[in-house]
């Protein structure tokens, strides 16, 4: 992979690798008392690594130039393994933690696997680590074959992945020491909060390179997806992450904002990672590999359109539904829920278009599970912003709010739309850029996606009974006017439903495992060319 | 069309696309937000609210620290269930000197906004000890080591300094006292525990939290516990607060 690189770009990448080295042991310097210490080795130690990695290669001779006849897909391929090892990690932690609701014991008495700390390491792997790594992995694909350009460069992909995983390596073993803001979904604390805004920018300069080299006029709307989500995400990120560093010695710091703001901030931020994170750049997925699986062309272009600045607009309004009936004043509680029932109608909009474009094509959504995928994804996206709208309505939310119905419906989400359209592109994808006819075993493909399909919706069933349950039990008034049930009543009542969670865990994990093995068969041995797009343009036959 | 000729030249501009989105995705924030900090009414104006000892404060990183936000909630909602549940919904006020806010979005267990002197010390050392010796059927995790490791207090000052910055009126004689604090709130025999009550008031609760000769993270913990919904006693003071509750 690094023999790819020109000498140029090895001798950048080798002192931007004695910088990382610089700012590890820096850190562990400065942090030698403190859990940014260690973080400060990891930095050090991954420095090393590559200054050993790429300074061996300084003066070997140039690539070979035929490289420049083909897209760049070595970071892809990074990306994708990156993403399936974080996939296994996190939704595996997510099964430790689901059983820590049945087995509270199950912590062997270790501070750094009770629940409050191993919870962020599963919400942080799927989200950031899975989802991310799968976001950039088709993310490069995409741009380089809408655009029919290579990567602007082959440094920068590789600096972002690697920057982003450092990031990621952070935030999971930091929560594990108790590092933590306690902001949700925006858990690290303030120097891996820099680092991701240096590899965000990153990653948006790459982006936007890419597409000034593009050899087509118009920017295919897959891409504009993936822009906002990278634009969006940097704007919420920078903004919820202000803070102060107790001293730069040491990984605390206390947020800008407190109280009600602090609040209002913190789900403008939380319900937007949900938008330009798991919605946004999974909508990019989803458009540019759904017609491409399905040989047919997007069934409406103005639908898009009107969905793609629907979403973008309407979503940074609906943050406030997350703080119905507290202290937060109510003007801003109505606007929230307004917004919230108005984005139905751009996501429905993105859902039917998805879904749409699939007449025509039944047969081959009924034949080829990858396409069924996309398919499930697209259906699981629209049934998840349907719950979503109606859980914002103030009066439903007062039910269901701090219930896990709220859990369950962001599993809806998180397993039913991103992780079944990341599959689909997956599958889509990898024998594409490892240059292989097919994906080794279709029947893997039809079995994963039987379990995930089964564990989902276990999954979810059981959460919505659960979050029902509790929801009415905790609102029970007993014929003397008081209230019929103590809270350890309600959570009793949980465990059959906490069971089940467990099971459907169980299903969806073991589906990813056969989707690992399955990418693993199928790349484990040589590249044949023949089967990828064209780079330039062909003449018409 | 003219609107849709327009978007199919902007689609040939990248730029022209990110300016989009930036404008786009910034009116929903803009509207909602900036006003909260020029709105005088969105936090109440308590005069007895105080803000946290070093004590409570290190206590609540330590709740940060360990996660607890994820299972409980510290924001009561105006609903008739949960005051007659929990006590008077929350404030805005009584969370302004929170950087962050923990108000929580999940209850796996109950809320904590009002829990603060609803048990005895006792009971929360041997809840957090082991939950299910006190409450057989819990599924709350156990925290054994809080009991047994030191509370670290040498930089609090640092910490009341840092916040102090973001606007939590502490003074400097806070500040400067803040390790010492820090200990004498949970050594009522000590001499400096007058320093204690001078500086946070007279409310401020002066005891051995965790019952042990020595200061570890479990008073740190116990004393926040115990002073959440008590930093005011405005909630409280409101009369019936039924009658402002909606549904």
């Amino acid at each position: 992979m690094i023999a790819q690189l020109t000498r140029a770009e090895r001798h950048v990448g080798f002192y931007l690798a004695i910088c990382l080295t610089f700012l590890g042991l820096t850190m562990a310097a400065a942090g030698n008392h403190d859990p940014m210490g260690v973080h400060g080795f990891i930095a050090l130690g991954l420095g090393i690594v590559l200054i050993f990695a790429v300074g061996g290669t300084l003066e070997d001779p140039e690539p070979d130039p035929s490289r420049l006849q083909r897209y760049y897909d070595d970071p892809t391929k990074a990306a994708v393994v990156l993403a399936m090892v974080w996939g296994i990690v996190a939704m595996g932690v997510g099964l430790w933690i689901a059983s820590l609701m049945v087995w509270p014991d199950a912590t062997f008495g270790q501070a750094w696997s009770s629940f409050g700390r191993l919870r962020p390491v599963h919400t942080t792997g799927v989200i950031f680590a899975f989802g991310g790594n799968a976001l950039m992995a088709t993310s490069f694909h995409v741009m380089q074959r809408t655009c029919r350009t290579r990567l602007a460069d082959q440094l920068s992909p590789w600096c972002v992945l690697i920057g982003y995983n450092l990031f990621l390596v952070w935030a999971v073993t930091g929560y594990l020491m108790g590092v933590t803001q306690s902001k949700e979904y925006a858990e690290p604390e303030w120097y891996a909060d820099l680092w991701l805004v240096i590899v965000w920018v990153a990653y948006l300069v790459l982006y936007l390179r890419t597409l000034r080299l593009r050899a087509e006029p118009h920017i295919y709307f897959a891409n504009w997806y993936y822009l906002a989500f990278l634009v969006v995400v940097a704007m919420l990120h920078i903004v919820n992450g202000l803070a102060i560093p107790v001293s730069f010695a040491g990984a605390k710091s206390y947020p800008y904002f407190s109280g009600v703001q602090d609040a209002m901030v913190q789900w403008w931020y939380g319900h937007n990672a949900v938008a330009f994170f798991m919605t946004s750049g999974f909508l990019g997925m989803l458009y540019y590999f759904l017609p491409i699986r399905a040989q047919r062309p997007i069934y409406s272009y103005r639908l898009s359109i009107i969905s793609f600045w629907g979403i973008t607009f309407f979503y940074l309004w609906v943050g406030s539904h997350h703080l119905h009936y507290t202290a937060l004043p109510i003007w801003v509680q109505n606007l929230g829920m307004t917004f919230s029932v108005m984005l139905l109608v751009p996501s429905w909009a993105s859902a039917g278009n998805a879904i749409a474009t699939l007449n025509g094509a039944w047969h081959r959504v009924r034949d080829d599970a990858t396409l069924r995928f996309m398919f499930v994804a697209a259906v699981f996206y629209g049934l998840s912003t349907f719950e979503g709208s109606f859980l914002a309505i103030r009066p439903v939310n007062a039910l269901s709010h701090y219930t896990d119905w709220t859990v369950g419906h962001v599993h809806s989400g998180a397993l039913g739309w991103l992780a079944m359209v990341t599959f689909g592109a997956f599958y889509s994808m990898v024998p594409l850029v490892w240059g292989k006819p097919a994906m080794y075993s279709a029947r893997l493909i039809e079995w994963h996606f039987w379990l995930a399909l089964t564990g989902l919706l276990v999954y979810v069933v059981s959460l919505w009974n659960a979050g029902i349950t509790q929801g009415l039990m905790w609102r029970t008034y007993n014929a003397a006017g008081t209230l019929n049930y103590s809270f350890i009543d309600s959570m009793e009542a949980m465990r059959p439903y906490y069971i089940a969670r467990v099971l459907g865990g169980a299903l969806f994990l073991a589906g990813i495992c056969v989707g690992a093995v399955n990418i693993w068969l199928t790349i484990r041995t040589a590249r044949d060319v023949a089967h990828d797009r064209p780079l330039a343009p062909q003449a018409a036959e | 069309m003219p609107l849709l000729k327009g978007h199919y030249n902007l689609e040939k501009h990248s730029i022209g696309l990110v300016i989009g989105i930036i404008l786009a995705a910034s009116v929903g924030g803009l509207v909602e937000i900036v006003p909260l900090f020029t709105i005088n009414e969105t936090v109440e104006t308590l005069p007895d609210m105080r803000v946290y000892t070093p004590l409570e404060l290190a206590g609540r990183n330590i709740y940060i620290r360990e996660g607890c936000y994820a299972c409980h909630s510290q924001m009561i909602r105006t609903l008739r269930d949960e005051v007659e549940r929990y006590g008077p919904y929350s404030l805005a006020a009584e969370s302004q000197y929170d950087h962050p806010m923990l108000w929580g979005s999940k209850r796996t267990g109950p809320d904590l906004a009002r829990i603060g002197g609803k048990y005895s010390d006792a009971w929360h050392v041997a809840h957090l000890t082991n939950p299910r010796s006190v409450v057989p059927t819990s599924i709350m995790p156990a925290y054994p080591w809080l009991a047994t490791t030191d509370l670290e207090v040498d930089d609090l000052g640092a910490h009341l300094r840092v916040l102090r910055e973001l606007g939590v009126p502490y003074t400097d004689a806070m500040i400067a006292n803040a390790p010492h604090d820090a200990i004498a709130q949970a050594l009522p025999d000590s001499p400096a525990a007058a320093g204690v009550v001078e500086r946070y008031g007279q409310k401020t609760t002066i005891r051995r939290f965790s019952g042990a000769s020595t200061v570890t993270e479990m008073d740190a913990v116990v004393a926040y516990l115990q002073v959440l919904g008590q930093l005011t006693q405005a909630p409280y003071a409101k009369g019936d607060a039924l009658d402002e509750v909606s549904q």
